[in-house]
């Protein structure tokens, strides 16, 4: 007999080389790769927000300037005027303006999409806002699958009484309209971070657990299952070693779909004044806090609709990329 | 069918009672709480406690549990803290508006998802394919939050079409139901045309399309006759599931909005702490949610005749 046997590390190449030919299969697909363009912009954004601030390329997000500032309107300081977010008085801060009908004032930036009605500047609201949900959003999203997955793994696996059960709990979640479970969750327990991670987590673990335990019924009758059976492997191994990582595909795939639902939750939190305190910026808060002068400063709304928007818009694209590249192969 | 029919009432039936025990249990378990969402919070604490005798919530939580839900059922849902009336009193004709809304939303979203979605399916991956499939997915993007102002922006600041309110203080106005219609209208609209989309594709590989073509039939009555009939039923569904992200939406375009239905109703219980009308508000939608996905089992029983339900 012929020996078949490969030789060491010819048989699987190692799990970040196939990750990253997993993201370059991901060029085939042009809708994918703009959703992962607009996620990058935003998670940039947000990564780099305390750099562009020490860097003094942002304003401080909740230091007041000039209220009502025409967006890509400069900032112009008269002197001994004195800013608490510039960190320092305006003639050492900012340039002296030499010529032009300002001659004599101080120019100290520019407010590129403009300031609100207390004078804080936008862009940079908008950017430590970015922050903020993409903080919260992954957290939320990470938990509901730490809650879901395991339940799902159980239902699928174990089936029977155990699989009734967890259904069961998950049946009577689902039947609750999404925002109306939030609603009473928040005014149960108050708005906070916690909470609105808390409330997500509840209210999108069923989901995943439906998912997962579609999977696994599936998966569970494989060969490669029943020869882990046989090795009399613990099941926590025939769990999360033989079944889950072939589950990742569709898993991955809702991920990205789960993500941008929780960041419209997030926003409609905000939006509904359930959702994380002020005064740090939120895309949804901004935009309840906006509504009220929506015909006399239109600009000002839309700027945090469209920012969220755009934001959903990547994870949902990124979603349908990442199917059909994983539909092809 | 009968047997089927029986089956799914009582496992509705049995949700209903896990949503019931969650709602008593989230929002009733601490009953000096709520004697102080009752009575204020600078009622006397003897006051609180003799409120809270008077009415039973010194007995055990089974049998308070048990009177609380004989009173839902016969649709006594206590009496509102914020309006001093009956729940229900509040309650029924803010659901008669929101039944409105929600109605004529479903009335423009299911032909225009269907149409479209069809319209797409036929043809999967050619140009008009794409364009469809890329739109819905924006749409479905821009949260009803989002949407909402951004059309005010258009429509009442810009054209001046529109009110931007529709709290209808002086009687009912068609206008103002146009915007917060238009705003659900185009979030819940993408999911169902790209199902319809999914489910027509699907059909369209099928061997009995193949040969209807092959056999010369023109397109038109491939199409009407031979597809559309199986591609519908998929739709049918999601259509009926979809009442429940309906219902998610209805509470933000409401409250935007100012249109006095019973998602604003539900807010402002709870920003006030409402309690009994969070309860009754809740109950409902989750009536309305596990209703309507029975109702979507055995419209999918009856549509397709391959499905025998046991």
């Amino acid at each position: 007999m012929t020996d078949i046997t490969l030789q060491k590390g010819e048989a699987r190449e190692s799990g970040i080389v196939r990750f990253f030919k997993g993201v370059a299969l991901l060029r085939e697909s042009r809708v994918g790769m703009a959703g992962a363009i607009l996620v990058l912009f935003w998670v940039i954004m947000a990564v780099f927000a305390d750099v562009f601030l020490a860097l003094g390329l942002v304003f401080p997000p909740n230091s007041i300037f000039v209220p009502l500032m025409e967006p890509l309107s400069e900032f112009i300081a008269e002197p001994g005027q004195n800013f608490d977010g510039l960190g320092g008085p305006v003639e050492e801060v900012c340039s002296l303006i030499t010529s032009g009908a300002n001659e004599g004032k101080y120019y100290c930036g520019t407010f590129w999409l403009g300031t609100d009605m207390l004078g804080r500047d936008l862009w940079s609201r908008l950017i430590f806002g970015a922050q903020r949900v993409l903080f919260y959003a992954p957290i939320a999203t990470i938990a509901a699958y730490a809650v879901g997955i395991p339940m799902g793994l159980a239902a699928g696996y174990k089936r029977g009484k155990t699989d009734d059960i967890l259904s069961y709990i998950g049946n009577v979640i689902l039947a609750f309209p999404p925002m109306v479970l939030f609603v009473v969750i928040i005014s149960v327990l108050g708005s906070s971070g916690i909470n609105v991670i808390l409330a997500v987590t509840l209210a999108s673990a069923p989901g995943v657990m439906r998912i997962v335990r579609g999977i696994t019924m599936d998966l569970r009758n494989r060969e490669y299952v029943f020869a882990a059976e046989t090795r009399g492997e613990p099941l926590w191994r025939i769990l999360l070693i033989e079944i889950l990582p072939n589950a990742r595909g569709p898993i991955i795939v809702d991920a990205m779909l789960r993500m941008g639902y929780v960041i419209i939750t997030i926003g409609a939190l905000g939006f509904l004044g359930l959702g994380l305190p002020p005064p740090d910026p939120d895309w949804g808060g901004m935009i309840t806090e906006f509504r009220a002068m929506i015909i006399a400063f239109p600009y000002m709304t839309v700027v945090p609709c469209i920012a969220l928007s755009s934001l959903v818009l990547g994870f949902n694209l990124l979603a349908d990329g990442l199917r059909e590249v994983s539909l092809r192969d | 069918m009968l047997v089927f029919l029986a089956r799914r009432t009582v496992q509705m039936l049995l949700v209903m009672i896990g949503v019931s025990i969650l709602l008593f249990l989230l929002l009733e378990i601490d009953i000096d709480n709520l004697a102080i969402k009752v009575l204020g919070p600078y009622s006397l604490p003897e006051a609180r406690e003799l409120w809270l005798t008077e009415n039973g919530y010194r007995d055990s939580i089974v049998v308070r549990y048990f009177r609380w839900v004989g009173g839902v059922m016969v649709g006594d849902f206590g009496q509102s803290v914020i309006y001093r009336v009956p729940v229900s009193d509040v309650l029924w004709p803010r659901l008669a508006n929101t039944a409105l809304l929600g109605g004529l939303v479903l009335a423009l979203v299911i032909p225009l998802a269907l149409f479209f979605g069809v319209l797409a399916g036929m043809r999967e991956g050619a140009m008009r394919d794409r364009v469809i499939s890329v739109s819905c997915i924006l749409t479905t993007s821009v949260p009803e939050y989002a949407s909402a102002p951004l059309l005010t922006v258009i429509f009442v600041f810009w054209l001046d079409l529109l009110p931007g309110t529709s709290n209808m203080v002086g009687g009912f106005q068609w206008q103002a139901m146009v915007l917060p219609v238009m705003v659900l209208v185009l979030y819940d609209f993408g999911y169902v045309a790209r199902m319809t989309r999914a489910s027509m594709a699907e059909v369209m590989t099928t061997h009995y399309i193949r040969t209807a073509i092959l056999k010369g039939l023109p397109y038109r009555v491939v199409i009407l006759k031979h597809a559309l009939r199986n591609a519908l039923i998929a739709p049918f569904t999601v259509i009926m599931l979809q009442l429940n992200w309906l219902l998610s939406g209805v509470i933000i375009t409401e409250f935007f909005f100012s249109y006095k239905g019973f998602g604003a109703l539900l807010l402002e219980a709870s920003l006030n702490g409402d309690i009994f009308v969070i309860e009754a508000c809740a109950i409902i939608s989750v009536v309305v949610a596990v209703g309507s996905q029975l109702l979507s089992d055995l419209g999918y029983a009856a549509l397709n005749p391959r499905i025998r339900i046991h």
